[in-house]
């Protein structure tokens, strides 16, 4: 009975989904706000990459408000984590094995470099803050699960995680004094294509990186410190 | 392009439902993260190179990790 009541209420939520979207017609051109921001894009803001354009430039609120659900996130899991918290038994850590340490080692600055590429060129390339992010926190993780023992020091990626916040709020707020509304690019948007250029949106994609990074970093460092902790 | 996309579609359903019947839950697990590289190769096919690289990232790396660590946590084995 359970079982046909979810099935038929799965079949109403398909058809619902299904006819709705089948209105629309899939990857034609036609949408007048698209167009706009594919052939207008550059011009206004300066960026390369459109994607950026529109995530950090036209819907930059909406961005603010997604770093802050992650930042929701993590906190409430800190939470979580710090009520349930066990007593420390300090088994000892197993090591991993020297193939895994040694090419840990060599592959972790090396995905470092390329997560500050990404941050860096958000706005000329594909990537930008929230993607070079998770690559620099992946990094992380492969140091967590190559070098056992090592940690990262808790207030400096929660310094690094509140400067990236306060920078992009500040940021939004200069523009809002010096322009008209929240994050006007108050900077010169420069010749498109060039490192140095489009307004604010590099800088606004590095705090988001920094943000971003050093917050799932914590996530991975609170959950992996429990885990090491437990009884065997 | 089409032929790749439905095989890549085709492996991405056989893992889902291989992530989904395994008794063990690090196989689940990485079943679970083959999903997500297969769908970071098709947002690369799809012209979406941002939403591939944050599918990758997250989807395959940080995401198969936090599990892994909750498996670890608590059983290994569903019963």
């Amino acid at each position: 009975m359970r079982k046909l009541i979810s099935i038929i209420l799965l079949g109403m939520v398909a058809t619902g989904l299904f006819m709705s979207i089948s209105q629309i017609p899939f990857g034609e051109p036609g949408e007048r706000i698209g167009d706009h921001f594919i052939n207008q894009g550059v011009n206004e803001t300066g960026a390369t990459n459109i994607v950026a354009a529109v995530v950090v430039s036209y819907r930059g609120f909406d961005t603010l408000g997604e770093v802050s659900v992650l930042f929701t996130a993590a906190m409430g899991l800190g939470a979580v984590i710090g009520l349930v918290r066990r007593k420390k038994t300090h088994t000892p850590i197993e090591p991993a094995s020297l193939i895994v340490y040694t090419g840990c080692r060599f592959l972790f600055p090396v995905i470092l470099l390329v997560g500050t590429y990404i941050v860096i060129h958000g706005h000329l390339t594909p990537g930008g803050g929230f993607q070079g992010g998770a690559v620099i926190a992946s990094a992380f993780l492969l140091m967590y699960l190559g070098c056992r023992g090592k940690r990262i020091r808790e207030n400096l990626s929660r310094g690094l995680e509140s400067l990236g916040g306060l920078l992009f709020i500040l940021l939004g707020v200069t523009g809002l004094v010096i322009g008209r509304d929240f994050l006007f690019s108050f900077l010169p948007e420069g010749e498109a294509g060039n490192l140095i250029s489009a307004g604010i949106i590099p800088l606004i994609y590095m705090a988001v990186g920094l943000k971003v990074g050093s917050e799932l970093t914590g996530i991975i460092d609170h959950l992996i410190e429990d885990t090491d902790e437990l009884p065997e | 392009m089409e032929i790749i996309a439905g095989i890549l579609v085709l492996l991405m359903i056989a893992s889902a439902i291989a992530a989904a019947s395994f008794q063990d839950l690090m196989n689940a697990v990485i079943a679970s993260c083959i999903v997500s590289l297969l769908a970071a190769l098709l947002f690369y096919l799809l012209q979406a190179p941002d939403v591939a690289m944050a599918e990758a990232a997250i989807g395959a790396a940080l995401v198969t990790g936090i599990f892994v660590i909750a498996v670890k946590r608590t059983k290994r084995f569903e019963e």
